[in-house]
């Protein structure tokens, strides 16, 4: 018997036991439709993990004191080991970063008039802001020839703004006092909301270095390196040109550990990438299961179909069939439920998916991979758990089989 | 006109149960020529149902020689015994084995689906000829339900022919009709072998369907008993007119 044939023969069969039929069907589709939809909130949320972190510039490279010699570790705040001497010879030599920022920063209060607010103080160079990605909805940065006086201006984040000035205040060219130095106010920053782990980025004053070093600080010390990178891509190859070059400034020998640790975005993102793959992976799997159930369910009924058919196999037989073509008959018939029942799978997949989007707000993505995977473990599923009974059914004795009760 | 269909000769088939062996045929031998209507008769353990099987190429000799149509058939592997009951053989059985809720003419297609040789127009064409040769063309979309046991039984005679096999073989094909159903069948079966020069063995215990039949073979403890020829077979459509009319009420 050729596919067409059997393809039909198999799909009237099921056609005659509709609801039987479904219900078979029912496993695959749930199992289906669940791991899509699974798969659709993991993607979706490693997605917007993604984002948000390239909002904070996926290029970005910290670099950060360490201690490398043996005894009491003190924090990396405390460790003197980074000055303006490096940001110098890494903007000198380095190839894979387009720009650098030194970053000394202090914790304190701020005074205006009569409110306060206890905030840090950030000081950086003006490209500090590209680095970080910041931008400034009202002022103007402060310049290089700020930096060179170590001028007294300063830039606000929200939430600053929202606690030292009343609705409808102007901040611009308005006074505050930091540790009692006055700063003026030349610029506010463009909200970013909480980062991926809750912080308030708007919690933020931002200053010239110089400023923060000199007037603030009183040190020679820096606490931070912000670098970008050229790209994304080239962050493992500017992590590895900084490491020399801080290296050799350092006058660390080869037997020697860095005092210093870089930190990359790229980084963060396969930690947070490897959480939420790792949670889609158990959903999934647990979705998976009920595939296998699914599975399970067309093998007992296909069981029970060759057994209920035993005659008209016997007859089928008698009349010229083959082992293979009976074979095929039971096989087709259990792929055809399973392929169905995938299809069916995929649709309630995928609508569930846009409900899940629209109704709760999760972010989704609807890969390919996910449908043509589902669909491809469905194919597997109809053969792997319709061949046995498939072939029970071809190895039946015609004259038994013309017999049977 | 005279060319053999069946070549049967020393035919033997033992079964193993547990530790006994059951001889069911102990030798048969005979032969049938193109056109006879041969009837095999016998009471149950005669080994009627193992001479059916075997000439139906179901199950295979354990001795002897079988040649149906000039070909060995202990030679055959099991797909090859399959096509050669798709090719050779046309099946009338007792209780009609019409698949369910299938139309008359689907389940007399069946038999061509399992031939690839033979293309849907073809195949459509060949049922509806077997059709209208027993009569049923106008109720080809009837499924089986729908039609009385006479016809369903006719539907599967249809089956058996649509294959043009060079043997019809019909197992107890009457048994489970009423008597004027039966002779309704049986004068079927004599217009297809006395018109179209159809082969046809016929297995029944029943003396008066052999009574139809041109020779008669007689089976008993799995020896051939008595190999009759029936010089002058009864009409079955003279005894259909002995009926009433209206029989049924």
């Amino acid at each position: 018997m050729n596919l067409v044939n059997l393809i039909r023969l198999a799909w009237r069969a099921l056609h005659r036991n509709k609801l039987r039929a479904f219900l078979t069907m029912l496993g695959i589709i749930i199992g289906v439709a669940s791991v899509i939809t699974m798969m659709s909130i993991g993607e979706g949320s490693k997605q917007s993990i993604q984002t948000s972190i390239s909002s904070m510039g996926s290029n970005m490279i910290t670099i950060m004191p360490s201690s490398n010699t043996p005894g009491v570790q003190m924090a990396g705040s405390n460790i003197h080991s980074l000055t303006l001497a490096d940001v110098k010879a890494l903007k000198k030599d380095a190839n894979y970063i387009t720009t650098i920022s030194p970053l000394a920063s202090s914790n304190g209060q701020v005074i205006k008039g009569a409110l306060n607010w206890s905030t840090t103080i950030q000081g950086a160079s003006p490209e500090y802001l590209e680095i970080r990605k910041l931008s400034l909805k009202d002022g103007i940065v402060f310049s290089e020839n700020d930096v060179r006086s170590s001028a007294k201006v300063c830039l606000l984040g929200q939430t600053v703004v929202d606690n030292l000035f009343a609705k409808g205040e102007d901040p611009i060219g308005k006074i505050i006092r930091f540790k009692k130095i006055p700063l003026q106010v030349i610029g506010i920053l463009v909200s970013k909301g909480q980062s991926n782990f809750g912080q308030d980025q708007d919690d933020i004053i931002i200053a010239p270095y110089t400023t923060v070093m000199k007037r603030i600080l009183a040190t020679t010390y820096i606490q931070d390196i912000y670098a970008s990178a050229t790209s994304e891509a080239e962050t493992d190859k500017a992590t590895d040109e900084i490491k020399t070059i801080l290296r050799e400034t350092h006058k660390i020998r080869a037997d020697q550990d860095d005092d210093f640790t870089i930190r990359t975005m790229a980084e963060l993102i396969k930690m947070l990438s490897s959480t939420t793959g790792m949670m889609t992976t158990l959903l999934t799997a647990v979705a998976g299961i009920s595939l296998v159930i699914g599975g399970i369910g067309i093998m007992n009924i296909m069981y029970v179909s060759v057994t209920e058919r035993t005659r008209e196999i016997g007859l089928r037989m008698s009349i010229g069939a083959r082992g293979v073509d009976i074979l095929m008959q039971f096989l087709i018939e259990a792929i055809l439920i399973s392929i169905t029942g995938g299809v069916i799978g995929v649709v309630l997949g995928v609508s569930s998916s846009l409900i899940v989007a629209s109704v709760l707000n999760w972010p989704t993505v609807i890969s390919e991979s996910s449908i043509i995977l589902s669909f491809i473990v469905c194919a597997f599923t109809g053969v792997f758990f319709g061949y046995y009974p498939a072939q029970k059914a071809s190895l039946l004795d015609p004259i038994e089989a013309l017999r049977y009760e | 006109m005279d060319t053999k269909i069946l070549d049967i000769y020393d035919l033997k088939r033992e079964f193993k149960m547990g530790t006994e062996t059951v001889r069911a045929l102990k030798g048969i031998t005979f032969d049938v020529s193109t056109g006879e209507f041969l009837t095999i008769m016998g009471s149950s353990g005669s080994g009627k149902t193992t001479m059916l099987n075997i000439l139906g190429c179901l199950d295979k000799p354990t001795d002897g020689i079988y040649k149906l149509d000039g070909v060995d058939i202990t030679t055959l592997s099991k797909d090859e015994l399959a096509r050669f009951r798709n090719t050779k053989i046309g099946f009338v059985f007792q209780a009609y084995n019409l698949l369910p809720r299938t139309s008359a003419l689907e389940n007399v297609e069946l038999p061509l689906l399992y031939n690839n040789t033979i293309g849907a127009k073809e195949r459509r064409e060949r049922a509806l000829h077997a059709l209208e040769s027993v009569k049923l063309a106008d109720r080809m979309d009837h499924t089986p339900n729908q039609l009385s046991g006479g016809q369903q039984q006719r539907v599967a005679i249809a089956r058996a022919l649509v294959n043009e096999p060079v043997m019809i073989l019909a197992d107890e094909a009457t048994g489970n009709l009423d008597t004027r159903t039966s002779y309704e069948i049986m004068s079927l079966m004599q217009e297809l072998n006395q018109k179209d020069g159809k082969t046809i063995v016929f297995v029944t215990h029943e003396p008066d369907i052999a009574a139809f039949s041109s020779r008669t073979i007689t089976l008993r403890d799995g020896r051939l008993q008595r190999d009759t020829i029936n010089s002058n077979p009864r009409s079955a459509r003279e005894a259909l007119a002995t009926f009433p009319e209206t029989d049924d009420y």
